[in-house]
């Protein structure tokens, strides 16, 4: 004999409790004020049309979409030179910093926090000021371009404006981006997994290959995003270390809007850059493909 | 696997010892464990059983002394170029990996052939055919530690070592695992060293126990035999309980030594021992002792007289303290099979066992070795 026992909807009255959506509204007031607003008059700046012949006219909302192509080709050569140069970068940066940030995370138990602080103490003195002592390090009678130059290194005899300037500015101006996230993901690594591998045949490069290079491929994911996307936005380093020749999308985007006042030529080219910005991130991560990353 | 391999060799460990700073973790350590063997390294935290593993496994560099598998000495050598496999105590899965890619990664290593063929039948075997394709993550605690079992086992190394790994499991999986552990050893037929503080884990599954303390082998042999006769009372203590008793040699008689132990005489079999005089530490096991009323006869030869001090129901058995006359506490324990009157506090009883029950330990025994942990050198 059994007992049947009745199932008995209960209804339970469940209070919403909202305090999560009242301690997210100072933040989606600061997006939209901050980001959504600028956002849309930026689009709508780039669809302007000139009132006048001169940038004292004004310019009067419009649907220019021309204003897109001109731009886009007009300047794709600083585009793409802005994509090589930080993609450049960011992989200098990784070679860098993958040796660092590993020695960090596994050996230097000692200095690590020192280290740390040394990695960031740059960022106490302004950006600019640090890519002006740059100009110095990199000029034509400093020890640098001498030592490198007796080595009979350097082709032009000189490193200051050329590519190789901005290229080393934006490694050094990036690098602690590269470094954080590489130490966070690597620290996490437990050493077990180190030793397991080395108990089951692996070689200490087999280690590395199998068990923490692929364990680390979140902190390069993101190590990769923080360096490139600013870095192809950069336009200090190009501005101070490099030529005429040497000029990134964010100098010209600086000059159309600042020097020439040409709001819609620049508000295109932010747009543009912003999309491009969009599609290799996307094409990036989903090649890394997130969900193999723990 | 490699063909051209030698069969499965003795594990030799040879004077080995590590330290750290000026703490000997492993101190001169001489043994060996034959080839197919499983035996247990039991002790309490900290004596230095991991650090005898990682030595073996290649993972810590022996101060001194030598490990050798066969007649090959591999003391120097990488861990990735012995052949030796560890079952860690944290599983130590690859949490990027599949428990199949787990499974395979020493073979992959090793490049050898069959590799799918040989995965899929370690899978069969700790049946986890139906996970393959998961990640460790997604396992219960059972199933991780079988994985970690299967990842070592499958690369047929000499020796594989096992750290603990039934530490975090719950008493029921735990005996299910015991059990599965010594099917699969029995079915390879590779040499198992087990780690353990578990006692009972050591004696239900190893041929052979070393029982370890303060970085030194106390004792070694088979489980029945390290339990029935301990020879020092750090054994007798850690292995289940004990009743030890220190007197003097009063003499021979016939094949038994008579010991006086206060006012009571303990007689010992003479092949237990070779003292014949002087100071003796000898002891019995609780379960050995039987409790029953003074004045009874048809005892065993070896009788103490006492009174209960305390009693404990445990279920299948009661355990009783008696305080002997000479104010000893000695342990005696009792099935239930008849409920018996016996247990007031303050009442006369015969504590009395045979002869060939007693054992005698090493001389200059500290008496209370093994109890709780000590602390001090
Ligand atoms: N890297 C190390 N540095 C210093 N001392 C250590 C180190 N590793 C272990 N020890 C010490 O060596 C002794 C033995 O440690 P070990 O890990 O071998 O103990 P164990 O027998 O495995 O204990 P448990 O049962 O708790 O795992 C301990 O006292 C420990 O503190
Ligand atoms: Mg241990």
């Amino acid at each position: 004999m059994s007992i049947v026992q009745e199932s008995i909807p209960v209804k339970i009255k469940v209070k919403k409790n909202k305090t999560a959506y009242y301690l997210i509204l100072p933040g989606i007031g600061w997006l939209v004020l901050f980001f959504l607003v600028p956002f849309f008059t930026l689009l709508a700046t780039s669809l302007q049309k000139p009132a006048g012949t001169t940038p004292d006219d004004g310019y009067l909302p419009a649907l220019r979409f021309s204003n897109y192509s001109s731009a886009l080709s007009e300047y794709y050569p600083q585009f793409f030179r802005s994509f090589v140069f930080s993609g450049i970068a960011t992989v200098v940066c990784l070679l860098l910093a993958y040796p660092i940030a590993y020695y960090m995370a596994t050996k230097a138990t000692k200095y690590r926090n020192l280290m740390l602080v040394l990695i960031v103490a740059p960022f106490f003195a302004s950006y600019l000021l640090r890519t002006n002592a740059w100009k110095t390090i990199l000029s034509g009678d400093s020890f640098v371009v001498s030592i490198l130059n007796s080595l009979n290194l350097l082709p032009d005899g000189r490193i200051l404006n050329t590519p190789i300037a901005v290229i080393a500015g934006l490694v050094y101006t990036f690098l602690p981006f590269m470094i954080l996230p590489l130490y966070a993901s690597l620290e996490k690594i437990d050493i077990r997994l180190i030793e397991a591998a080395g108990d089951l045949y692996a070689s200490p490069r087999q280690s590395f290959l199998n068990v923490v290079w692929p364990l680390s491929l979140p902190g390069v994911v993101s190590g990769t995003l923080l360096t490139f996307i600013p870095a192809s936005g950069d336009y200090i380093n190009a501005e101070l270390l490099g030529s005429i020749n040497d000029k990134m999308i964010g100098n010209v985007i600086q000059s159309q809007f600042i020097d020439l006042r040409n709001y819609p030529t620049a508000s295109a080219l932010s747009f543009t850059f912003m999309a491009l910005i969009l599609v290799l991130v996307y094409l990036y991560i989903s090649r890394a493909g997130t969900d193999e990353l723990v | 696997m490699t063909t051209n391999r030698p069969k499965v060799e003795d594990l030799h460990l040879v004077n080995l010892t590590k330290s750290f700073d000026d703490f000997k973790a492993v101190d001169n350590l001489t043994l060996t464990i034959p080839a197919g063997s499983f035996f247990a390294l039991l002790g309490p935290s900290g004596c230095g059983k991991t650090t005898t593993l990682r030595m073996v496994a290649g993972l810590e560099e022996p101060t001194s002394g030598q490990i050798k598998l066969g007649s090959e000495d591999i003391t120097s050598f990488p861990p990735y170029k012995r052949w030796v496999n560890t079952v860690f105590q944290s599983y130590a899965l690859f949490p990027h990996l599949s428990i199949y890619e787990n499974v395979a990664f020493g073979l992959r290593r090793q490049k050898s052939a069959d590799i799918d063929k040989q995965v899929k039948a370690m899978l069969e075997l700790v049946e986890l055919t139906t996970l393959a394709q998961r990640k460790p993550q997604q396992l219960s605690g059972g199933q991780q530690q079988r994985v970690a079992v299967a990842r070592a086992l499958i690369n047929e190394p000499d020796v594989l070592l096992l750290d603990e790994p039934l530490g975090a499991l719950d008493l029921k999986l735990r005996r299910q695992m015991q059990l599965e552990l010594k099917r699969i050893q029995i079915e390879v037929g590779i040499t198992f060293v087990h780690v353990t503080h578990d006692q009972e884990e050591a004696m239900t599954m190893a041929d052979t126990v070393a029982v370890m303390n303060e970085g030194r082998i106390e004792q070694m042999g088979a489980p029945l035999t390290i339990y029935e006769k301990p020879r020092t009372a750090f054994v007798a203590n850690f292995l289940g309980q004990s009743n030890l008793f220190e007197g003097t040699v009063a003499g021979v008689e016939g094949d038994e030594l008579a010991v006086k132990v206060k006012d009571t005489v303990i007689y010992v079999p003479l092949n237990s021992t070779e003292i014949r005089s002087g100071r003796i530490v000898l002891g019995v096991r609780p379960e050995k002792v039987k409790i029953v009323d003074q004045g009874k006869t048809g005892l065993p030869k070896n009788q103490i007289q006492g009174s209960i001090h305390n009693t404990a129901f445990v279920g299948v058995s009661t355990q009783y303290e008696v305080l002997s006359s000479w104010g000893q506490e000695i342990s005696a324990f009792e099935q239930n099979v008849d409920p018996s009157d016996l247990g007031r506090p303050g009442q006369l009883v015969t504590l009395a066992w045979e002869p060939r029950h007693s054992f005698v330990l090493d001389p200059d025994e500290d008496l209370t070795a093994g109890l709780d942990t000590t602390w001090d050198e």
